[in-house]
């Protein structure tokens, strides 16, 4: 699996944005080629700045050493984006492919509307995370804000500790997975059997982001769509 | 629409820096509310004497006010700070009324001086001397206003009452409804800011005998839209989310202070900020740190 | 016993407040406890554009002479930040209008109507299309709530990005596709499941207000190295206020859509009831730049009820940069033409009023995902419609703009109308004709 491979940390190219901006790093970042020899970044001082590391499309690792502001990595393709630190609000938001590891808490919105790849956060994520996500693969190892997965088209949230209110509002086809307590279901999201094939998926996600083994796949429960808001209707009327 | 920081104290040896930690917090916020700025500060009191701060026009004369009334005064830019006694209150405000029209009374209390104005907030800052500005506590505001005119007026923090301001970030829906109750009740809202409505609100109910943590309850119930609330009283400060919570909100606590910001920029200057305990607000929750507690 | 045969009658008599369109729909609305959702843009009588006349040159005031003395036309858009500006040769661009609420020969006759006079023509929610890309020389792509078919590629190859807050159909509603049009090919974009009623957000998932806003539009900027130029919609509601955080927000460009502006599918309750018209709306957000000191730096579009080059003009003379057209472009394609009338009849509908465009029926063979009704429209024929119609708006416009003996369609001031009506003299802040009162003019805007 390509996201285990570490590319060498010695070779890393280091910015300081306490002395270069932010456009200069994204701008490199950006002219990457995917058989770039410059695969390891190392970026310092971030001091919660937006938009980091954000639109990369290269093979490459960007580890951030601090706190990072609104949406960094957001619309990733292909690259790994480590955050040692806390992610401000809209992180990995829109993501398409990679692997985006936020070692601190997520603010609102984690993930939101991602497409595709993997979003791990080490702490909790706060409110709407992975909201309007569509095939993006989102861990959380703590817990999860109200109105998390809120229609929520494909891919899966899974989460170690509790889900906040209105988990999985309106929600389409996300897969949810939620190990501790859940504070209430949102609108057309109900708690659904899990099945061997639920539990082979979340395995696979677990792996994905390291901790096969580590949890109890039985711990889990599974929420998914109702599908009574598929269609418009009289009796649902109190859901709209 | 805005940048809120808060700052509250728990080691008194940081008294001093006050002023200066939460000029570099506001100074980061100027993205966030380019249009003006203000602040709160809970400096020292002395007991049995009221601290009014004054607003006048740019260039207004304070000391020769101060004469006039017979009250030294503090000018700093276009404000000026006046400690009287509470019986001498009322005489000084209807002195003033009358030889100084033109200047407000804009904040009274034990401890809290209020500065605002419109222009870039690090400017603002700037010119009040804020750097310069020791207390416990502290609460600041940069402006991007949205339905109501840059005015200084329209400029945060709200004090509708005695040691008690408001900063607001978000958009209520229901302000006018509200501000039309509490002129039945007699409260006169100044402004067209929404924001001056939620101070007023909480004002009334602490009036009614709420504590503060109630009259942020029942702002709940009666206060519809988006807000993120950090509200000072002379013993402490109080943040309140709404229940769907979008404005950003990020809160910092070690031994030694609790800090509010809306982006955790604004908190990323603080001293010991790399092993604080960073969170999030939670929707409807009321937060409250005392120094009385 | 009285004869009643020769007593006069009182001719039956129908009520104007419960007229028979309202009386069908609380049947309609008894019946099904639905609200009724439908296409297009707001259809009672509100003060439009033809409430305002404009005063031609004569003796204070020379007009140019036509076709010989040049009037020119061209727009540049997004000068404020972006590297690579817009540069259109007409003032009129094509709205956003998404696949999926169009067909791909609708989306594509679009394109190549535009494209042949050299204006740009906009997604929708939805994503981009290769067709789309394809046949259009400037695409601009609208960033939504929903975020449908939302990706950085497509964000990289458009010519312009537009962060979508609202539109004039339905300011504060978020988008409607029903199942009829949910295709294979729809759903996939989209990620839905096939043939579902989709739900659209009305808030963006990751922002709210105009001080997040501005980082928003630092990310799209800094994803896309500071390029392209950045617009933001708004349907008009508050278009003052709306206009002034935009630009305080970073935006390159406004575009303010006035209640006349359709949509492919909203509750009808909210189309005739939520906005205010676009002659309202011009003159607040022309009032905001003026006030910031941007007008005419960041550009305004305005769009909602364009029809013809005299509504272009007067949208330029009250100040906007450019305007936009969307429902007048699907009737130059071909919508709602009289000579589907049989197959409007069997819909129960007459042409003209066709607006169910949601249920995907349309005979037109544009608001519809069917592969039968889709062949109706030949794209190379309707783009050929659309660029004739584009020509004739902007010859219509010249022509008034010469008139008032202008070089530039954009030396158009709102000193050179006057208002027919006191309503449109108020909204639009021009005189009445005839007179030099403006009704409010001591008003705020």
């Amino acid at each position: 699996m390509r996201l285990a491979l570490t590319p060498a940390v010695e070779a890393a190219v280091t910015v300081d944005l306490a002395s270069s901006s932010l456009r200069e790093l994204n701008a490199a970042l950006h002219k990457l080629a995917p058989d770039t020899t410059e695969a390891y970044w190392k970026i310092a001082n971030p001091a919660g700045r937006h938009a980091l590391a954000a639109g990369l499309d290269a093979p490459v690792t960007v580890e951030i050493d601090g706190p990072v502001g609104y949406y960094c990595a957001g619309m990733n393709k292909q690259a790994r984006v480590i955050v040692n630190g806390n992610a401000g609000v809209g992180v990995g938001e829109n993501m398409m492919s990679g692997f985006i590891h936020v070692k601190g808490d997520a603010s609102q919105s984690a993930g939101a509307t991602g497409n595709g790849g993997l979003l791990v956060i080490d702490g909790n994520a706060s409110a709407r995370c992975g909201i309007s996500m569509k095939g993006i693969d989102i861990v959380v190892k703590g817990s999860v804000g109200h109105l998390s997965a809120f229609m929520g088209q494909a891919g899966t949230l899974t989460v170690l500790g509790d889900a906040g209110e209105a988990l999985g509002d309106s929600l389409y086809e996300a897969k949810l997975f939620v190990r501790g307590s859940v504070a209430g279901l949102g609108a057309d999201c109900v708690e659904k059997e899990m099945r061997e094939e639920h539990k082979a998926l979340l395995a696979a996600k677990l792996e994905a982001a390291g901790l096969l083994g580590a949890v109890d796949i039985g711990e889990f429960r599974r929420y998914g769509s109702a599908r009574t808001l598929y269609h418009f209707h009289v009796d649902n009327v109190s859901n709209y | 629409m805005c940048g809120i920081v808060g700052l509250f104290l728990k080691n008194p040896k940081l008294e001093p820096e006050l002023g200066a930690m939460l000029a570099q917090m506001l100074d980061v916020m100027c993205d966030r509310g380019p249009d003006s700025a203000g602040f709160a500060v809970y400096g020292s009191g002395t007991p049995g004497l009221v601290k009014l701060t004054l607003r006048g026009p740019a260039g207004t004369d304070f000391a020769k006010i101060g004469t006039a009334i017979g009250h030294p005064v503090m000018p700093r830019d276009t404000h000026a700070v006046l400690s009287v006694s509470a019986s001498e209150e009322a005489g000084v405000r209807a002195a003033l009324a009358r030889i100084a029209p033109e200047v407000r009374v804009v904040g009274t209390g034990s401890r809290m001086e209020l500065y605002k104005e419109v222009g870039l907030p690090a400017d603002v800052a700037r010119r009040f001397g804020l750097e310069g500005m020791s207390g416990t506590h502290a609460i600041g505001h940069t402006r991007m206003a949205t339905e109501s005119a840059v005015t200084t007026d329209g400029a945060h923090p709200f004090s509708t009452g005695p040691d008690q301001c408001l900063v607001h970030n978000g958009s209520l829906s229901n302000h006018a409804g509200v501000r039309r109750q509490l002129a039945r009740e007699g409260v006169r809202v100044n402004t067209e800011n929404d924001s001056e409505v939620a101070a007023a609100y909480l004002t009334y109910r602490i009036a009614q005998g709420d504590t503060l943590g109630e009259a942020l309850t029942h702002s709940l119930d009666d206060l519809d839209g988006f807000y993120t609330f950090v509200v000072g009283t002379e013993s402490g400060f109080g943040v309140l989310r709404d229940p769907i919570a979008c404005k950003p909100a990020v809160m910092a606590e070690t031994d030694d202070y609790v800090a509010f910001g809306s982006e955790y920029r604004a908190l990323a200057g603080l001293p010991g900020i790399s092993s604080a305990r960073l969170f999030e607000p939670e929707p409807a929750k009321v937060y409250f740190w005392d120094r009385a507690a | 016993m009285t004869d009643m045969t020769n007593t006069p009658r009182t001719k039956p008599r129908l009520s104007a407040t419960f007229d028979e369109y309202t009386l069908s729909e609380i049947r309609r609305a008894a019946a099904t406890g639905i609200y009724d959702i439908r296409g297009a843009g707001a259809k009672r009588k509100l003060p439009h554009f033809d409430d305002l006349l404009f005063l031609g040159a004569s003796m204070s005031r020379y007009p140019l002479e036509g076709y010989r003395e040049k009037c020119s036309t061209e727009v540049l858009l997004g000068t404020r930040f972006a590297k690579k500006p817009i540069a259109l040769k007409i003032p009129i661009t094509i709205a956003g209008m998404s696949f999926g609420s169009l067909s791909a020969n609708a989306k594509e006759a679009l394109g190549r109507g535009a494209s042949a006079m050299g204006t740009s023509t906009t997604t929708g929610d939805g994503g981009m299309t290769n067709e789309e890309r394809g046949h259009s020389q400037t695409l601009v792509y609208q960033y939504l709530p929903s975020r449908y078919g939302m990706n950085p590629d497509d964000l990289k190859r458009a010519d312009a990005i537009e962060v979508v807050v609202g539109q004039g159909a339905k300011p504060g509603g978020g988008g409607m596709l029903l199942g009829q049009k949910i295709t294979e090919r729809v759903a996939k974009m989209r990620t839905l499941p096939v043939g579902i009623d989709q739900r659209s957000a009305c808030r963006h998932p990751d922002w709210t207000g105009p001080d997040d806003l501005e980082i928003k539009i630092e990310e799209l900027r800094e994803i896309t190295d500071w390029e392209k130029p950045i617009y933001v919609k708004v349907g008009a509601a508050r278009p003052y206020y709306d206009t002034a955080l935009a630009v305080k927000s970073g935006a390159d460009v406004v575009v303010v859509d006035g209640m006349q502006g359709g949509t492919a599918a909203t509750q009808e309750v909210f189309i005739e009831n939520v906005g205010i018209p676009t002659i309202a709306a011009v003159h607040q957000a022309v009032k905001a730049l003026q006030d910031l000191g941007m007008h005419r730096k960041v550009q305004l579009i305005v769009s909602g009820g364009i029809r013809n080059g005299a509504d272009v003009a007067k949208a330029l003379a009250l100040g906007a940069d450019a305007v936009a057209i969307g429902t007048a472009a699907l009737v130059a394609l071909g919508d709602n033409d009289p000579r589907y009338q049989a197959d409007y009849e069997a819909l129960g509908t007459t042409a003209g009023a066709y607006d169910d465009w949601h249920e995907g029926r349309d005979p037109a063979g544009i608001t519809t995902q069917d592969p039968e009704l889709m062949k109706r429209l030949d794209p190379v024929a309707a783009g050929r419609r659309l660029a004739n119609y584009l020509a004739v708006l902007t010859l219509e416009c010249q022509t008034i703009a010469r008139a008032c003996g202008k070089s530039h369609v954009h030396n158009l001031e709102p000193e050179d109308l006057a208002a027919l009506t006191i309503e449109a003299a108020a909204m639009a802040n021009v005189p009445l004709a005839g007179t030099d009162w403006i009704p409010g003019r001591n008003g705020r805007f």
